[in-house]
């Protein structure tokens, strides 16, 4: 399989100030920390690029039947965002709706297609954070975590970018894969707002899509952009939260080792590790059953490891 | 393809096997001991580090527009609804607007269906069942229980609903109901409870059994619980109907007659505020005596005003909730006519079963300014509280004897309009007091077994949920008592 292609190399010199780069290249004793800017990531494995990284059996408990669909896109954002507008922007009559499994909330899915791919779309209960202190937050994260969607598109409130990058924040402690829509951008200028979604792109690591789902402004350019981190030709290099105090910082680096020893490979050990400091009962259980390593094993061989039956 | 991310300062990865294995109960153990290490603040801590970053990344992204903000609509709106002296008055005319056109406007498609449900369909029943020779019983037992009891309940609730709760969604979908939370809020915190009680609240108006499980999204278990075993006193849409009909025929009827609408409006909100303040109440009671307790804080998003989406607005509410809702009162109400009719024609040496409940409960439901036959319609009607009226008027028609008021013993029927309903319960021995004592004792008592056994998953006890059950009920007892015995020394007998 191709180690790494042009867009790869392109989307690690990009000018995005990785401190979790720089803090490995400082880390590195052997000095040769020149060679290091033109190497492929350091945790690509030798699976290709452009296939789909969701877990297909986590999925299916999750109540998500992929066998006709090539990725799954989760679409998640705070309440009041016009999520549900953006999600019928992209599905069209192409949706239906029923219960997340075994709960009482609701859910929607539908999909598209672009170029050769069809994408399946799921909406995520709408949130203001993923810590898993409601039956809403729950599902959202659950389904992040576990079902490791191809891409997560976070909706935001132009209007209202701080409280709304809360959520972007956390979503990317758990995965990489995520477009921004920024979406109502026309209340944005109502209020005379400006947002300089490149400076934003830049600071968050992934792309950055304005829209205004309202009148079907911005889809094409937000379904391209799902397309390009789904099939690899963008590679995010995402913001990980950085004021942590030094105590905490050394909580999460020994945790974090542990986790590394019991999951090699586990793509969130971070955010685990931080969620199992604040005593969420959820993940322990999930690193108890085991679970947590099969979202490693899935990362690591594909496809074979989507097969993998994981009881959720 | 995988994920590219590097454990954020992690020292170089040992591969394992060097070592003795770890197991996930070691980590577990490691995560407890750190978590004391770094202190309890840490949520608080995590939360202020996410919040520093975004703070950061927006102000970069974003150019604000100069120095002075123009003249902002929604601000200004925000600022009136949620101002300290305004912010609850323009609450209170808010709901008494929606009360007084749902009130004034249910009549004449109330009065359509009723027509056609009970005036065109029932005696067309009757008659096929006659000429196909179906016995006495049977068909008392189908169509004068069970299709009644339906009709009655789809006649009289569905047209309130359906004006109800598509404004009630209209002020959700603008933005008004957080504001009415933020409102809360505050007088919620001051009682020892917690702020997101007023959501929760709001949410008992339409479904107690929905806002005990929207309880959830306080963190706290003492809170938690306060707000679970006080939802109750939000009138939940099983009890509006009660409220709404005994306002008219009674309330209104004391006002002049271009005033009769506002007024009975207004009385359906005073009891709607009379819960919400017996809320305040309990929460403070319980915060202070069984459930004692630091207050948490939250920040409350207040979303920003959009145009309601009118036509879309009225179509989902009237699939999601007036069908839904209605629904669920029709397969309460079919079995409940079906029990009414056999309790009523079960009789024992010549007197009814019901009869003889109700001679014994008469005494006491006196002395709470209500009689026999309302204790027992509320006993039968613990799974939902819509069909308490239509029970009322058919025990009372019975008890009366006079079948030329009515269609017989135990038939669950519907009355010509508001004027024959009242000659009913006048006939009965109802009077103003009654009727206020009904709409307090609604206000006032055990949660229907939905909600009580909602409360008992939730909290996954049955100490809480038989709690939940009694206190609100012995509250209502209290009130009414007091009340009868108070309005008696003022107005004499009444």
């Amino acid at each position: 399989m191709n180690t790494v292609n042009e867009k790869t190399q392109n989307g690690a010199t990009a000018p995005v100030f990785d401190e979790a780069l720089i803090k490995s290249l400082e880390e590195d004793s052997d000095g040769q920390t020149f060679t290091i800017n033109i190497e492929p990531p350091p945790a690509m494995p030798d699976g290709c690029s452009s296939c789909a990284v969701h877990n297909a059996a986590n999925l299916r408990s999750l109540g998500v039947d992929m066998t006709e669909w090539d990725y799954v896109v989760a679409l998640a954002g705070n309440p009041n965002v016009g999520k549900s507008t953006v999600f019928n922007a992209l599905t069209g009559l192409r949706q239906h709706t029923g219960n997340w499994p075994g709960k009482t909330v609701s859910r929607a899915e539908g999909g598209f297609e672009y170029g050769e791919s069809r994408y399946k779309l799921v909406d995520l209960p709408g949130t203001y954070s993923l810590l898993a202190t409601s039956m809403d937050e729950e599902i959202a994260r659950d389904f992040i975590l576990f079902g490791q969607p191809d891409v997560t598109i976070v909706v935001v409130d132009a209007t209202r970018l701080e409280r709304n990058l809360n959520l972007v924040l956390q979503v990317l402690e758990i995965t990489d894969r995520v477009v921004v829509c920024l979406n109502l951008m026309d209340e944005a200028r109502r209020h005379g707002l400006k947002v300089d979604e490149r400076r934003l792109a830049l600071d968050l690591g992934v792309p950055v899509i304005p829209t205004e789902a309202r009148h079907k402004r911005g889809m094409n350019e937000l379904i391209q952009a799902v397309d390009e981190v789904a099939t690899g030709k963008y590679q995010p290099k995402p913001h990980r939260i950085q004021s942590t105090p030094p105590a905490l910082k050394n909580a999460v680096n020994q945790l974090v080792t542990q986790l590394e020893k019991i999951v090699p490979g586990l793509p969130n050990a971070r955010w685990v590790a931080l969620r199992l400091l604040d005593g969420d009962q959820s993940i322990a259980d999930a690193l108890n059953e085991g679970r947590l390593g099969a979202l490693a094993n899935s990362n690591t061989s594909h496809p074979a490891g989507d097969l993998m039956a994981v009881q959720l | 393809m995988t994920t590219t991310s590097i454990p954020m300062n992690a020292p170089p990865q040992t591969r394992h096997g060097s070592e003795s294995e770890t197991s996930p109960e070691e980590v577990l153990a490691l995560a407890r001991t750190l978590r004391w290490e770094i202190g309890g603040d840490f949520h608080q801590t995590l939360m202020e580090t996410i919040y520093t970053d975004a703070a950061r990344i927006a102000d970069r992204a974003v150019t604000r527009p100069g120095e002075k903000p123009r003249f902002d609509l929604d601000r200004t709106i925000d600022g009136l609804v949620t101002s300290r002296r305004w912010g609850i008055p323009i609450m209170i005319l808010m709901f008494t607007a929606v009360f007084w056109i749902t009130i004034t406007g249910a009549n004449i498609p109330s009065q359509m269906l009723s027509n056609l449900l009970i005036g065109t369909i029932y005696p067309a029943l009757q008659q096929a069942a006659a000429a196909i020779g179906m016995p006495w019983w049977l068909s008392g037992f189908l169509i004068d229980g069970m299709y009644l009891a339906t009709a009655w309940v789809v006649s009289v609730m569905l047209p309130p609903m359906a004006i109800f709760f598509p404004l009630f969604t209209l002020l959700e979908d603008f933005g008004y109901l957080p504001r009415v939370a933020f409102n809360l809020d505050n007088i919620y915190k001051k009682s020892g409870a917690h702020g997101k009680q007023s959501l929760s609240m709001m949410m008992g108006f339409g479904c107690n059994a929905a806002g005990i499980v929207s309880t959830r999204i306080i963190d706290s278990p003492r809170e938690r619980l306060i707000a679970i075993l006080t939802n109750n006193f939000a009138l939940c849409n099983g009890r509006w109907p009660t409220q709404i009909l005994l306002a008219t025929i009674f309330i209104g009827a004391l006002a002049p007659v271009y005033m009769a609408g506002l007024i009975s409006a207004l009385a359906v909100v005073g009891i709607a505020m009379l819960g919400i303040v017996i809320s305040f109440l309990v929460s403070g009671m319980l915060s202070r005596s069984l459930l004692k307790g630091e207050v948490s804080t939250f920040s409350l998003e207040l979303p920003p005003f959009r145009p309601p989406r009118v036509l879309q607005t009225i179509y989902t509410s009237f699939i999601d909730r007036t069908l839904y809702v209605l629904w669920r009162a029709v397969v309460f109400a079919a079995p409940a006519g079906a029990v009414i009719w056999l309790v009523s024609n079960i009789t024992i040496n010549g007197t009814s079963a019901a009869q003889y409940i109700i001679n014994v409960l008469d005494p006491i439901g006196l002395l709470f300014g209500l009689n026999g036959v309302i204790l027992l319609a509320y006993v039968v009607a613990i799974p939902a509280n819509e069909i308490v009226i239509p029970t009322i008027l058919m025990l009372t028609v019975m008890t009366l004897g006079a079948t030329n008021l009515g269609a017989g013993a135990g038939v669950m029927f519907e009355t010509e309009s508001n004027a024959a309903t009242k000659a009913i319960l006048t006939a009965g021995g109802w009077t103003v007091l009654t009727a206020i004592s009904v709409m307090l004792f609604s206000l006032l008592h055990n949660p229907c077994s939905t909600t009580i056994y909602t409360i008992y998953k939730e909290t996954g006890s049955k100490k809480w949920a038989t709690v939940s059950t009694l206190l609100p009920l012995a509250m209502g007892f209290a009130v009414t008592f007091v009340v009868a015995q108070v309005w008696r020394l003022v107005f004499g007998a009444g």
